[in-house]
């Protein structure tokens, strides 16, 4: 079998997802194009030379719907014979595009692929796809849906993570993404965004908040109380875990991901396709996997499908040097940590989505870079890059660099 | 053309007026003739080129009260013929059209072409409202009651006649889900102010109202009809629609833990019905109603909540020889919590009360608790101050036992002791007219050994009222050995009088409801004890389907009392009578740790001050337990069916000791008196339903792995054995008969 190894990678820095957000003024098709032409650029790909663009969008409407992948190829200039396909796993779409780039390679079909997303959170708006699962009766009731917030709100009490905990893993995370800025460690990997006239627009990450305190998380109040008992969540959370006698909420707009515009891609290729547009592979993708989990709990998935994954390749705990988990709540990072007893010096080592933002579609090829990046830096050698996912799934990607 | 239920007459202004009045009958229900002569006066009256519009209405004080739902019954039995003969495809099919017949005779209406007025004189609920909301106008008399409604989900059905399409299309969906989920019936000015009705006039303007608006042109085309036509809500995908629908879904789990299908059927037809257009959209309702009627929990509902309830009320077991008694007065025999209660509720049903104590001053104090309920009534809108004084003026408090002189009935519901019966007995006695049959409110005491201290044992018969009295729907008659018939004809009439639902059973240790309950709260200490986590043991039993956790139980009865009675068991009936871990945790919990339950605030849950927060379960709870169990590695379904099977099996006991003879009561027993998961028809139906054999082999597993309390009695095996039913071997009509 073709190995797949990754030659690229960029990400846009990420903008706060509200009307004042320095990227709401970019359309998702325009936020899209950026990593596409960013890596056309760098690497001096030829006009067709991509077999295909795979993105990942979760709310792919509007003007992020009707395959917004082929188009932003188009715009990049990357050749009217590169196709485009958008795809969505809901928060791993970014990772999943990754791997499905890297299957299209390993299958020996397709020599050189471009994996990413895009989403544009501030304009098209969360949950703008609707959808059955929370709507439909026959679905919503039997898998216990609640909204995320709450299913992380229910696996802090089930795990027995207070207030304090998750409080103390966003200060955290905080302090490393400023640290990791401070010290240019993504310098490498992202791009400005510029308008038509190459003026930047946004050039750093624009949701972090270094100074975050303790004392300052604090004064927020929990976010999902309310939504939870006036809207019945509350009473699904406990049907779906009836050892738990109320819920406790700890999670509030500073210990959960921000909403925020980006997106990220990643070239993907042979080895031959690395020799013929004389480049050098950084990393080769060692394996991975998706599963479903429990759905009421929901954002356990990273744990079953790191389970899955080791078996399936054979690989260990020890044999990974740094994790990378979507920070889509502190409990969800914590939980995965208390079940694989991971050293929390190896893992989210320059701080998440809690600080910087979770672009749904595009985080999962931004964090994947972002650990690439890190291996580099300190000279290790293997990442394993997961993420929580709607619905109860998971997906996770080991790389190794070569 | 002439019509058994309906009369037909046409105006010369060309207005048919359609009054529906089923001969025989003080209601018009909805029945097969009914829905045959409806289909026939819309094809004549559309027909009929002289006929410019049509006003429906009824003849009766109702407009119509629903549908007959022992039609159901046919319906089920011809499901059961062609199941057999032609396969299940084939009973599906005929089913889907059977039960869809009604409302493509009410689309009919609508799509009629000509403008159908209703006039709404009276109550319509379920099948009569859906009829009104095909009409095209809806003009109702001016009444302060609730009148419209759609209550056929409190029975386990759902309105499959248009109700959940077109109440959604004239109502915002949140006020659209409450009428269809809830049930209750609004007043009409509540109608008007939703949009379910156009018009309210005083009741001998209404024939001309619904005239009027067909002479002014009124137009004969639904809403839903015209081209443009908007939701009220706006669409299902929108905005408001991503607010309102998952949180319905969400709050459907919490109020239904899923186990009515009924709810869930109806919140499928709202959220696809109104995607759709119209005609697809009563079809798909229709699909629904259809596969509702083939549920488990809709026959047991109808049967048990319906049709047995409506028997028993009736007077299903009164003894048909002894001629109709009507109790004008009553006495009640102290006056306290329980006393009080029986003689406000006995008040309030318009029976005189003399309320008596030892003392004047303890015999007020009942009448004040009388005061205070009523009070409490008013304030919520449920009754008038001129109730309050006539209540109050029925209620004579007094020390003296002479004041029985008149009454043609006696309740003693004084402290639960031997000793202190026996004496009231005596100086009653002393005062009663001859023939008058006396009572006893024990919840404990057997009755045949208490008839022993009155003189005339065939006169003495147990009324065992249920706590809150105001709330308990169930009344509990319990026969001594040698109760008689005229006793038990009383008592039947005089729970009757007070609107509440009677139950007859032989006389036993605990009756029948308190045998059931004690066994349900019994598993929830054993499950403490094994260490299963606390809200574990509550939450799977609301899931099971019971009103409270078998914890909090416990803490509302009081634990001290419970401890009583299992302390009076074991002096009773011996040590293996009860479990002596569960006796030694009342104790701990008791006399150690000073808990008695909800009484000091103090219980399986600390009790926060009034207005301070939710009971919470004590933290200490733990230290108690003798271990504890992983949730991950506990089977939640089998914690459920654990708290069900327990009460069932004690069911079945008592019909093999003959304390239920009739398993209505059984079933309508357990559901009002103690809340047993209402979906499951009740203790003996949830057996029935489950196959009695299904049922005897989960006995034997819980028996292997937790013991013989879930030990099948003999009757259950034989009846497995033979294929038989409760309500096949003990068929109810032989046994009222």
């Amino acid at each position: 079998m073709p190995e797949a190894f990754i030659y690229d990678h960029v990400r846009t820095p990420r903008g706060r997802g509200k009307p004042d957000g320095a990227l709401h003024e970019v359309t998702a098709l325009a936020l899209a194009t950026v990593p596409l032409k960013a890596l056309k650029d760098r690497n001096n790909l030829p006009e067709d030379s991509v077999d295909d663009v795979v993105l990942g969008v979760v709310d792919p409407v509007g003007e992020a719907g009707s395959d917004i992948a082929r188009f932003a190829a188009l715009k990049a200039g990357l050749g009217e014979a590169v196709p485009g396909v958008q795809i969505s796993r809901f928060c791993a779409s970014g990772l999943d595009a990754v791997n499905f780039a890297a299957a299209q390679v390993m299958s020996g079909q397709h020599e050189l692929v471009i994996g990413g997303g895009a989403e544009s959170m501030s304009r098209v708006g969360i949950g703008a796809s609707g959808g059955a699962w929370p709507m439909d009766p026959s679905m919503a009731v039997p898998a216990y849906f609640m909204p995320q917030g709450v299913s992380a709100d229910l696996i802090a009490t089930k795990y027995g993570f207070s207030r304090d905990d998750v409080d103390a893993y966003a200060v955290q995370s905080q302090q490393r993404a400023g640290k990791a800025w401070d010290e240019g460690r993504f310098n490498k990997s992202v791009v400005p965004v510029k308008d038509i006239n190459g003026l930047t627009i946004l050039a750093k990450d624009e949701h972090m908040r270094p100074s975050t305190t303790m004392q300052s998380l604090a004064q927020l109040q929990p976010s999902f109380t309310m939504m939870a008992q006036m809207g019945g969540f509350d009473g699904v959370a406990i049907q779906s875990h009836p050892e738990i006698e109320r819920v406790n909420y700890v999670h509030h707009a500073g210990n959960s991901s921000g909403i925020v515009d980006g997106a990220g891609a990643v070239l993907l290729g042979s080895k031959e396709a690395g020799a013929k547009y004389g480049m050098k592979p950084r990393a080769r993708i060692r394996a991975f996997a998706n599963i479903g989990s429990e759905p009421a709990m929901m954002l356990t998935g990273p744990v079953d499908v790191t389970e899955k994954l080791f078996a399936r390749s054979g690989m260990k705990k020890s044999d990974i040097d740094l994790f990378e988990l979507n920070e889509a709540f502190a409990s969800v990072v914590l939980r995965y940590i208390q079940a694989f007893d991971i050293d929390n010096a190896k893992i989210n080592v320059n701080g998440g989505a809690i600080a910087l933002g979770h672009p749904l579609g595009a985080t999962g090829a931004m964090i994947l870079g972002t650990v690439l990046d890190e291996l580099e830096r300190t000279n290790r050698s293997t990442a394993l890059v997961t993420l929580c996912i709607g619905g109860g799934m998971g997906t996770a990607t080991i790389i190794e660099r070569v | 053309m002439a019509y058994k239920n309906f009369k037909v007459e046409t105006d010369s202004d060309g207005i048919a007026l359609v009054t529906w009045d089923i001969p025989g009958r003080s209601m018009n229900v909805l029945d097969e003739t009914s829905t045959n002569e409806l289909d026939a006066i819309v094809k004549e009256t559309t027909a009929d080129a002289a006929v410019k519009g049509v006003v429906i209405t009824s003849a009766k004080e109702a407009f119509c009260a629903g549908a007959d739902l022992s039609m159901l019954e046919g319906m089920n039995l011809a499901y059961a013929k062609v199941f057999k003969e032609q396969g299940e495809t084939a009973a599906n099919q005929m089913l889907f059209e059977q039960s869809r017949r009604f409302s493509q005779v009410l689309r009919s209406i609508e799509t009629s072409g000509k403008p159908w007025a209703a006039a709404i004189n009276g109550l319509a609920l379920g099948g009569g409202f859906e009829i009104t909301l095909c009409c095209h106008y809806r003009v109702a008399a001016e009444n302060p009651k609730p009148r419209l409604g759609l209550p056929e989900v409190k029975v386990g059905l759902f309105p499959g006649a248009g109700g959940t399409q077109r109440v959604p299309r004239l109502v915002p969906p949140q006020d659209a889900m409450t009428i269809l989920l809830k049930g209750d019936p609004v007043t009409v000015d509540k109608a008007k102010a939703l949009n379910l009705i156009h018009a309210i006039v005083p009741a001998a303007d209404l024939i001309k109202a619904a005239k009027d608006w067909i002479k002014g042109g009124g137009k004969a085309v639904a809403p839903w009809d015209e081209k443009g036509f908007k939701l009220p809500g706006g669409p299902v995908f929108s905005k408001a629609g991503m607010m309102m629908f998952p949180a319905g879904n969400a709050i459907y789990r919490r109020e239904t833990y899923d186990n009515y299908p009924a709810a869930r059927a109806i919140m499928s037809c709202v959220y696809e019905g109104l995607q759709l257009p119209i005609d697809a959209a009563l079809r798909v309702e229709s699909r629904y109603f259809t596969s509702v009627l083939r549920s488990k929990e809709a026959a047991a509902m109808i049967r048990s909540l319906f049709l047995s309830m409506q028997e028993l009320n009736k007077g299903a077991r009164r003894p048909k020889d002894v001629p109709p008694t009507k109790v004008k007065k009553i006495a009640v025999i102290g006056a306290g919590f329980m006393g009080a209660s029986v003689g406000y509720v006995s008040a309030r049903a318009g029976l005189d009360v003399v309320l008596i104590d030892r003392d004047q001053e303890s015999a007020d104090k009942g009448k004040a608790h009388a005061q205070k309920v009523i009070e409490e009534q008013i304030k919520k809108g449920r009754a008038k101050p001129a109730d309050a004084e006539a209540l109050l003026a029925r209620i004579t408090p007094t020390a003296d036992y002479a004041a029985l002189k008149d009454v043609d009935l006696v309740i003693e519901a004084v402290f639960e002791d031997r000793k202190v019966k026996a004496e009231t007995f005596a100086k009653a006695q002393e005062h009663l007219k001859p023939d008058v049959i006396f009572a006893s409110n024990t919840s404990t005491l057997p009755i045949t050994s208490l008839a022993e201290s009155f003189k005339d044992q065939g006169k003495f018969v147990g009324i065992h009222f249920f706590s809150p009295v105001e709330k308990m729907m169930l009344v509990e008659i319990i026969l001594g050995k040698n109760t008689g018939d005229v006793a038990l004809a009383t008592a039947l009439d005089y729970v009757r009088q007070i609107g509440k639902t009677p139950i007859v059973v032989n006389d036993s240790r605990g009756f029948f409801a308190n045998r059931c309950v004690g066994r349900y709260v019994a598993e929830g200490n054993e499950m403490f004890l094994e260490g299963v986590p606390p809200a574990m043991i509550e939450n799977c039993a609301k899931m099971a389907g019971m009103p409270v956790g078998p914890l909090s139980l416990s803490d509302e009865v009081a634990l001290d009392l419970g401890l009583k009675i299992m302390k009076a068991t074991e002096a009773d009936l011996g040590p293996n009578a009860i479990n002596p871990d569960q006796k030694k945790l009342m104790v701990e919990m008791v006399e150690k740790q000073g808990r008695l339950g909800r009484k000091n605030s103090k219980g399986f849950y600390d009790y926060p001050e009034k207005g301070k927060g939710q009971k919470s379960l004590w933290p200490g709870l733990s230290a108690l337990q003798p271990k504890q169990l992983d949730p991950d590695t506990l089977d939640i379904e089998e914690l459920k069916q654990r708290f069900l099977v327990v009460q069932a099996v004690e069911a079945a006991r008592t019909v093999e000791d003959h304390v239920i003879t009739d398993p209505r009561e059984a079933d309508v027993g357990s559901i009002l008196g103690f809340g047993f998961a209402p979906f499951t028809g009740g203790t003996l139906s949830y057996i029935d339903f489950m196959g009695t054999k299904k049922f005897v082999e989960l006995c034997h597993k819980l028996e292997a792995k937790y013991g013989s309390r879930f030990t099948p009695p003999k009757l259950l095996e034989e009846m497995a054995a033979k294929g038989e039913t409760f309500y096949g071997r003990f068929a109810p009509k032989k046994a009222a008969a």
